[in-house]
């Protein structure tokens, strides 16, 4: 490798450092999707006939529905039947303990900052770490357990508690919902699943960590989180995958159920490979998320940040069922170089004296393109609902676009439906303003940036906060100038 | 300190400053007065290395140095503050925040010591409290949501926490009430060590009231056209700037 090479290289390196690639024999279904398949994930799996049945289901329905085209994104085909759609690391028996884990899988999270052995895990936080189709393994089982809470892999949770999957899978996202999701419903391989029980409040944040590491695969996981009355729990995922010149697909599906006054509290960092600086390579990242406030008095709140993937599809939404309850929308999308990002919320309000906030802030750059999409819906009963929506674009440079599609349907005459939208470019004024402080020209875009995401830092776990304004940071890096 | 010989500067094109030449000693406070669109914030603006307005010919020279190829930033930690006429807001970023980020970027740039939060927090209280600012201003947003007079004093706090070689004031005093105005002054004057050196900037006299200059300059149609004492400030409050356009026209 010339010099020059390896210097290039290792400017990207630095740019994108979740980009390295893991060594590790996987064991791998042949590429395809059919009938067959969906049977081999499920039997590998060991999951009850109904499982397998419902899959099916999902599988057929799919196979009617059109790919959707109304995002404000460019999509290039995807063929189906080049994918692989079950990967994962050969292991002898499935461990027993994090113990029995490969150590090149352990390596590979502890290189991701996620350290899952007893020594280095993160204080106060417990880790469900996946690698491609599978867990892991999950850090302070014991602890949960203690305190009645049940966190782990959506495979381990069909075995140990099938009939909770059975109740609440497919409840809030049913698989006819959209092509993704019905998508998901057929194939999907792991993920996380939460159940808290009565008047339970989690005792340390949960979080998931997802890394697609095999070539030409999906990843198609389910998250499940279930809040009993009175329960409380916050959860964190985040996610990279290595740097790959084709382009990898991701569609998730995941469900939150809060009953009479329990809260979930639900935030990601996405960083998912974006694609070189031409737009080679990178994520498609097509997700169904859906919080149902079922109880009466109950919240739940979204917040995102997301700075990777080629393609972002993602409309973390809250329905509003119960009287008094509440939802919740941050999030911070950023898109450099040819990265596509049309993200934003739905919020239903069927239940009397709903209320639901929504603060969105799009960074664009390079010649990327970001848009935010928001419906607020108020149904025919759903007296006295409130909603306050606030959407902020900031654009860098002079070739990136930014837009808003807001949808306000509003059936009871006593809503009361607040829209503000502001789009700015980062001013020279302001640039200049920094720089003759002292500021180089990088520092005063990221501090400048920050500032604008503020509102949504603000509601990250504190560790979270700082590493997604770094993550910021360094997604910014050489777009001014 | 500071020598500016026939310097030309254009901002889009057309030209601003006409071959201006200026000689700022170590420990001296020049004031430069004159009209509206006589070049007096280009020539801030210029000091400060601001992108757009380009150095056609002539030299600035800051401490036996060439600035004119300088970065803004490089300038900044070579002594060089520039006190806005307008200063700009910075929405969502804490002005402590701001202020401790750009001390340090200016630090490191020097192969200085970082300062840490406590030693940082002495130093701006102690400039808050004698430009009388409520210490609730650091936790709020850069400038935002300040008053015209907040900002002006905001930039003078900077000012004491920078610790500049050479400052800049582009009309600090527009806009200030006179009770501001006398804090602004004094928070000038404290700074007045004998080694730093200003270059004030402004369209009255009355700041200079406060300041007694060692130089006062008339700047008319991009060039300084005339030179004097603290009584040509004086004069030119009596007599305008009414004979200097006619003599341009």
């Amino acid at each position: 490798m010339s010099q020059t090479v390896e210097q290039v290289q290792g400017v990207i390196q630095k740019r994108y450092a979740a980009g390295f690639t893991t060594d590790i024999e996987s064991d791998m279904m042949r590429p395809g999707l059919d009938e067959e398949i969906v049977a081999m994930i499920s039997a590998k799996k060991n999951e009850p006939e109904w499982m397998l049945e419902w899959r099916l289901k999902a599988y057929r329905h799919w196979l009617t529905m059109p790919t959707p085209n109304w995002a404000h994104l460019k999509i290039p085909a995807i063929d189906f039947q080049a994918l692989h759609y079950y990967a994962s690391p050969k292991q002898k028996n499935r461990p027993k303990s994090l113990d029995e884990v490969d150590p090149k899988l352990l390596e590979t999270f502890d290189r991701l900052g996620v350290p899952l052995h007893e020594r280095a895990r993160l204080a106060g936080v417990a880790v469900d770490a996946v690698f491609d189709s599978v867990s892991v393994g999950t850090t302070f089982q014991k602890e949960l357990k203690e305190a009645g809470v049940i966190f782990c892999s959506m495979s381990e949770a069909l075995q140990e508690h099938p009939e909770l999957v059975r109740e609440y899978i497919g409840s809030v996202v049913p698989h006819t919902d959209n092509y993704f999701a019905a998508l998901n419903s057929a194939v999907f391989s792991d993920g996380s699943f939460v159940y808290l029980p009565k008047d339970t409040i989690c005792p340390m944040e949960l979080s998931t960590y997802f890394r697609i590491n095999a070539r030409d695969t999906g990843q198609f996981e389910r998250t499940l989180i279930i809040a009993e009355p009175g329960s409380k729990v916050s959860y964190l995922e985040g996610c990279t995958a290595p740097m790959r010149d084709e382009n990898q697909l991701h569609a998730a599906v995941v469900e939150l159920v809060a009953l009479e006054k329990a809260q979930i509290k639900y935030s990601t960092v996405q960083n998912w490979y974006p694609g070189d600086e031409n737009g080679k390579g990178g994520i498609y990242n097509f997700v169904t998320k859906r919080g149902d406030c079922r109880g009466d008095d109950s919240r739940i709140s979204w917040t995102q940040v997301e700075t990777g993937s080629a393609i972002t599809w993602k409309y973390p939404s809250c329905i509003m069922r119960g009287e008094r309850s509440a939802g919740e929308f941050y999030s911070v999308a950023l898109t450099h170089n040819h990265q596509q990002a049309d993200t934003g919320t739905k919020m239903i309000h069927l239940g009397k004296d709903s209320t639901s906030k929504i603060i969105s802030k799009g960074i664009s750059a390079g010649r990327s393109n970001n848009s935010y999409r928001g419906l607020v819906r108020v149904a025919k009963k759903a007296t006295n609902v409130r909603n306050y929506t606030q959407c902020d674009s900031l654009l860098i440079g002079k070739t990136c676009g930014a837009h808003t599609f807001p949808y306000i349907e509003a059936a009871n005459a006593s809503a009361k439906v607040e829209h503000e939208a502001t789009t700015s470019r980062i001013g020279e004024d302001q640039l200049f303003y920094c720089r003759s402080r002292g500021l180089d020209e990088e520092e005063a875009v990221a501090l400048i940036v920050d500032g604008f995401c503020k509102e949504v830092f603000k509601e990250l776990p504190m560790e979270f906060a700082v590493e997604a304004k770094a993550l910021l940071e360094i997604s910014l890096e050489g777009s001014v100038g | 300190m500071l020598k500016i010989k026939d310097l030309h500067v254009s901002v889009d094109d057309q030209e601003i400053l006409k071959g201006l030449s200026l000689e700022v000693g170590e420990g001296e406070l020049h004031a430069v007065m004159g009209p509206n669109g006589s070049g007096k914030s280009t020539l801030g603006y210029t000091l400060a290395g601001r992108e757009d307005y380009e150095v056609t010919s002539g030299s600035i020279e800051f401490e036996g140095e060439d600035m004119v190829e300088m970065e803004p930033n490089e300038r900044a930690a070579a002594g060089v503050f520039l006190a806005f006429q307008y200063p700009v807001e910075i929405p969502g970023v804490n002005n402590a925040y701001f202020l401790r980020a750009a001390l340090n970027a200016q630090r490191k740039a020097r192969g200085e010591e970082e300062v840490d939060g406590v030693n940082f927090l002495k130093m701006v209280r102690a400039s808050l409290t004698e430009l009388e600012m409520d210490e609730s201003l650091l936790k709020r947003a850069v400038n935002e949501g300040f008053s015209g007079g907040e900002k002006k004093r905001n930039e003078i706090v900077q000012m004491a926490v920078l610790q500049p070689k050479l400052a800049i004031l582009d009309e600090t005093d527009s806009g200030l009430d006179i009770d501001a105005l006398k804090l602004v002054a004094d928070g000038i004057n404290r700074l007045r060590d004998g080694k730093r050196s200003f270059v004030v900037i402004t369209h009255y006299q009355r700041l200079l009231d406060y300041l007694t200059p060692d130089k006062v300059h008339v700047l008319s149609d991009g060039r300084i056209v005339e030179s004097g004492g603290p009584e040509l400030a004086h004069r030119l409050e009596a007599e305008g700037y009414g004979h200097l356009e006619r003599a341009s026209a």
